[in-house]
């Protein structure tokens, strides 16, 4: 390959790169889960790269937001806020609290 | 009825090794203080476990414990002050203290991965055996609502704590 094509090739990798770096940082959203009476509402949620979740605590015991793939787990004490950015891996994610496994619910996150 | 106090005599049979017990006779204070102290039990068994154990998995599990525990005992507190009624101790609760008493025995002379197991494998046993009082006789046999709905709280958490203490035998085995 010379010099030209290598440019042509690399050119819409930057262009994406950009793109994605002007999403993340214009328009990430905070997107609210409430725990109350043992429950996840909404159980499922829907982000992109950049968002960040909150999980907000509202029993008088503590529980978690733990991956059931085990890659990440947010811990939510009583009456607090716990939170997750969300990174670059984009797919579903299955989650219960670790504390009182019958809590589950589900993050699908889109590029 | 029947199958209720069958229900639960087996559940007592199980945890404590008595099966002569007069559940239909309980009144709410009675009720409040078995609930109590099944609490303070399970409480007693994770700072045992605390003392002894260096396994993440199962610290982590018997620190949730008396956090839980002593946050549902709180709130049985704050009910029983509320309504101003004072818990009154009775032939189950006795029962449950000196079987506790016994098995924490037996846990604190064991060590390292057979501790942890037996302590864990306890926590199953334990939760499975509240959790069926419970539901088939002291949430059923409680009159005051609010007694009723803290009751069916606990079983609400004790549930979650029976799925924690199974999947974390899953762990250490």
């Amino acid at each position: 390959m010379n010099v030209a094509g290598l440019r042509r090739a690399c050119l819409p990798a930057v262009v994406v790169a950009v793109m994605v770096s002007a999403h993340a940082t214009a328009s990430a959203e905070t997107i609210r889960v409430t725990i109350k009476a043992f429950r996840f509402s909404p159980v499922e949620v829907a982000a992109r790269v950049g968002d960040t979740i909150e999980w907000a605590n509202e029993d008088f015991v503590a529980h978690t937001a733990t991956a059931r793939s085990g890659e990440w787990e947010v811990a939510i004490p009583r009456g607090e806020v716990g939170r997750l950015i969300v990174d670059e891996s984009s797919g579903e994610w299955d989650y219960f609290c670790r504390f009182h496994p019958q809590m589950t619910g589900r993050v699908v996150v889109a590029d | 009825m029947l199958a209720r106090l069958i229900g639960f005599a087996a559940a007592i049979t199980m945890l404590f090794g008595v099966a002569n017990v007069y559940a239909a006779d309980l009144n709410d204070t009675q009720i409040a203080h078995i609930a109590y102290t099944a609490g303070q039990i399970d409480i007693a068994a994770a700072e045992l476990a605390l003392e002894k154990s260096s396994n993440e998995d199962v610290r982590r599990f018997a620190e949730n414990m008396v956090s839980d525990h002593t946050a549902v005992n709180e709130q049985a507190l704050a009910l029983v002050e509320k309504l101003g009624v004072t818990p009154e101790d009775n032939e189950t609760s006795q029962t449950l203290s000196k079987q506790a008493d016994l098995k924490r025995a037996e846990l604190a002379g064991l060590s390292g991965p057979a501790f942890d197991r037996a302590y864990v494998e306890n926590e199953v046993a334990y939760h499975q055996a509240v959790n069926d009082a419970l539901a088939n006789l002291l949430i059923p046999a409680a009159s005051n609502e609010e007694l009723k709905a803290l009751l069916s709280t606990g079983l609400e958490i004790f549930t979650g704590h029976q799925q924690h203490a199974e999947n974390v035998l899953e762990m250490i085995q």
